[in-house]
């Protein structure tokens, strides 16, 4: 028995063994094969995109479909040369480099999935209620127009800069872009703006459009104010700034969680 | 009774010569803009007869009508729609009552003067697959004797017939599928239309030509990117010149009494990544001064050697005569892309003055040659290299300004706009971008745009009016005391020309992107602009 025991500890040992080897002839996994793309991608896109395509500022990445390029040559085109009407400026990529950080971009929709959390129907009844979201956004027509419209929220910003955006408003605010100011006709990214008029009436609100010689604001009350500059005795800008109270102490973590969820979940789909 | 006869037979025949002598005179000089019109434009302030107004592209109008006192009461005259939508870049021409307009993209129109009601169109056939940097733009005519001239988007040179717009000739310039393309305004001089080229975005070998008005034939080429063995060919590593840019595309001006004719050269190529073209890169971002007869070069200065941020200098450079350092000079003076005014002797290409006229944190300023002297790690980065100025730079195009009365120069230029300036790799595929990196903005930073009022021999700024927005819309000065100008948001306006206070605007609904000009009939001043597909004219 000892004997038949060490014959097979010999027979497994050389299972082992072989295991072993050829576990060390098999290539070493590699990084990224795409690293010129990833090297592309840390530079023009992870700003806004996250490291890794998860979204940020700008929506995920990180999904089989994407929502704005559904084939090789659209992806190309919004790298290229941005998307007109919105934050995403054009990288004049060419050629070679163009397909790299395009293949490394459809190479992010690859990563398991994030999984999905929170619960988007409570936090439905949570923004129109607890939260008043609808007080200041507006939800395919529902609600008010003096903040950012967020019927497509969950196709533009990611989760995480849902929450930080919840819990810090004034840690990311809309930034001015000269794109759009110059090339649409959009709200003017919701600057806070206080002006005195020469007849001494005090305004506050949101800045609707400005231009060299006037401006117009929408008090939280949805009135608009139209001014010729000429008008004014001060005009301030509060760069930075925003109305948005923090939600830390209004709503539970877990409220949080699904209020993100139901934001997350808003992709212009009535 | 015979006496009689003879008498009204005598007099029918003078009345015969008088009435061809008359004939002869309405045909050869209606709409007969000949050179020596155009030499002495002052001569006729009714009229817009170059793109830039005059030689001297002064962009200035004596007329006086309207002024400071009465600019308030400005009025619309007349709307013109353009067929095609698409940014509207033309400086119109004025010949006698006529307007004589480019539309995109290759659409010419004669419009009379008071009502706005056209009277021929030519319209061209366009390639589709031409490809530039910016959009399809063209800036305007020339206009010599009885024929208009028009550069096309497939880097042709049309003529056309100035009564009826019936093309007298088409010849080929360049290859637009190897990437060339015309967007400017040709040049007219005595004897020769001179055209440049665009295409600096794709790797193109730069020209400036001089042609035949008569028959379109070719009088001579003057090569921007020199091939071995010519003057500035050691400014360029291996083969880099054979793509090396330096595009031809806003129309110079000229000095009729020098003959030299005085161009600005764009980019070299690849834009953003000098690594294969390591040395100065002549004569990209330059000025130059050619003899206008052989197309020769006098001299040239070139305001950003081996620029790696596609400042081109493609600013219309702008002649004066003034008194420098004791001594009355025949100057040329331009606000650069690169954020420096410059004052250079138009005779000899003498570096005389440079200073920055807007916030720039790449050069430590200009040696005594004019030659910038470059911070250290200002060059374009995988990662991005944050500047000041952007690549649009610190103006662009877009015409600058002169008054003789004023004696100063007037620009629109950017401010507060920084931007990164990334490199890449790129390899040249004749017909395709060939850049090598490029710019991005800075959120949240609000760049806006500025009419400047320099001193024209010192580049001191003596004013200075805020626009909302960066533009690209020229300013025209006028005798009446006034700078008119465009704005992003599709305000044109008029400034007080020695203090900058605004004094009249009138809300056109969309962008201005082109130059203002002024012109009269039957004794009634109008000042023309456009804004979206629309040209606008105003009067009192």
């Amino acid at each position: 028995m000892p004997r038949l025991m060490t014959f097979f500890t010999f027979q497994f040992s050389l299972l082992c063994l072989s295991f072993f080897l050829y576990w060390l002839s098999q290539p070493i996994p590699q990084p990224s094969k795409n690293a010129s793309g990833e090297k592309l991608f840390q530079s023009h896109c992870a700003a806004c995109h996250g490291q890794k395509g998860e979204g940020g500022t700008g929506p995920t990445l990180a999904t089989p479909k994407l929502n704005r390029a559904d084939s090789e040559a659209s992806l190309f085109k919004i790298i290229r040369e941005g998307i007109v009407g919105t934050e995403m400026p054009g990288t004049r990529l060419e050629s070679v480099e163009l397909k790299e950080l395009a293949d490394y971009v459809r190479s992010l929709g690859q990563l398991p999935r994030e999984k999905m959390i929170g619960d988007v129907e409570r936090g439905k009844k949570l923004y129109f209620s607890k939260g008043e979201c609808a007080s200041c956004h507006a939800i395919n027509g529902e609600g008010s127009a003096y903040a950012p419209d967020l019927s497509e929220i969950g196709l533009r910003r990611g989760r995480q800069h849902l929450m930080t955006s919840l819990l810090a408003p004034q840690a990311d605010v809309p930034k001015s872009y000269l794109q759009l100011r110059t090339g649409t006709a959009i709200t003017d990214n919701f600057l806070l703006v206080r002006v005195v008029t020469k007849d001494g009436k005090k305004i506050s609100g949101i800045r609707i459009n400005e231009d060299t010689f006037t401006i117009h604001l929408r008090e939280i009350s949805g009135r608009v104010h139209s001014f010729f500059k000429s008008e004014l005795l001060e005009l301030h800008k509060d760069w930075g700034k925003s109305s948005m109270p923090s939600y830390r102490k209004i709503l539970e973590h877990d409220e949080l969680i699904d209020v993100v969820a139901y934001l997350v979940s808003l992709r212009g789909e009535k | 009774m015979r006496q009689h006869f003879s008498h009204a037979k005598a007099q029918r025949r003078k009345g015969f010569y008088v009435c061809l002598v008359v004939i002869i005179f309405a045909v050869t000089s209606f709409a007969q803009v000949n050179y020596e019109r155009i030499r002495s434009s002052e001569l006729e302030p009714q009229n817009w007869l170059t793109y830039s107004g005059n030689f001297q592209a002064h962009r200035f109008s004596s007329l006086t009508q309207i002024n400071k006192t009465n600019v308030a009461k400005l009025k619309p005259a007349w709307v013109y729609q353009m067929r095609d939508p698409g940014k509207v870049e033309t400086t119109p021409l004025v010949v006698d009552g006529i307007l004589y307009i480019s539309e995109k993209p290759h659409v010419v129109t004669a419009l009379d003067g008071r009502t706005g009601r056209p009277l021929w169109t030519y319209r061209r056939t366009t390639p589709t697959n031409a490809r530039g940097c910016c959009g399809t733009p063209n800036r305007g005519l020339a206009v010599l004797d009885d024929t208009l001239y028009l550069c096309t988007f497939d880097a042709h040179l049309v003529a056309l017939d100035i009564h009826s717009g019936k093309p007298k000739w088409d010849i080929v310039v360049a290859d637009y599928k190897a990437g060339y393309t015309m967007t400017g305004a040709p040049l007219a001089i005595k004897d020769k239309i001179i055209v440049g080229i665009a295409g600096g975005e794709l790797g193109i070998r730069g020209f400036l030509d001089a042609y035949d008005p008569k028959t379109g034939k070719r009088m001579w080429r003057f090569w921007t990117v020199p091939e071995p063995g010519e003057k500035g060919s050691e400014t360029w590593a291996g083969e880099s010149w054979k793509t090396g840019g330096a595009p031809t595309w806003v129309t110079g001006s000229y000095d009729p009494a020098l003959n030299l004719i005085y161009w600005g050269t764009g980019n070299p190529a690849p834009d953003w990544n000098g690594d294969s073209r390591a040395g100065d890169n002549l004569f990209s971002d330059s000025l130059l001064a050619l003899d206008a007869d052989t197309g020769k070069l006098k001299w040239h200065f070139q305001f950003t050697p081996h620029d790696l941020y596609d400042w081109d200098a493609n600013q219309v450079p702008v002649i004066i005569d003034g008194n420098i350092y004791g001594r009355n000079r025949k100057l040329i003076v331009t606000a650069n892309r690169n954020a420096f005014y410059y004052v250079l002797d138009r005779v000899t290409g003498e570096f005389l003055r440079g200073a920055p006229y807007i916030k720039q944190t790449w050069a430590q300023g200009l040696d005594r040659n004019g030659r910038p002297i470059k911070l250290p790690n200002t060059e374009p980065s995988v990662a991005g290299t944050l500047l000041y100025p952007g690549l649009g730079g610190a103006t662009n195009w877009n015409s600058p300004s002169y008054s003789p009365q004023t004696k100063l120069f007037y620009v629109l230029a950017r401010e507060n706009h920084p931007q990164y300036f990334f490199k890449s790799d790129t390899t040249y595929h004749a017909g395709e971008f060939f850049e090598g990196g490029g710019g991005r903005d800075i959120p949240g930073i609000e760049p806006y745009g500025v009419v400047k009022a320099l001193d024209a021999l010192t580049g001191q700024q003596k004013w200075e009016f805020k626009l909302h927005s960066p533009v690209m819309a020229g300013v025209m000065a006028t005798a009446g005391g006034l700078v008119f100008g465009g704005s992003s948001e599709g305000y044109f306006y008029a400034l007080d020309a020695l203090t900058g206070k605004p004094l009249w605007n009138f809300m056109a609904g969309a962008q201005i992107v082109t130059n203002p000009i002024s012109y009269s009939i039957r004794g009634k001043q109008y000042v023309a602009i456009s804004s979206g597909n629309g040209l606008f004219v105003f009067g009192l």
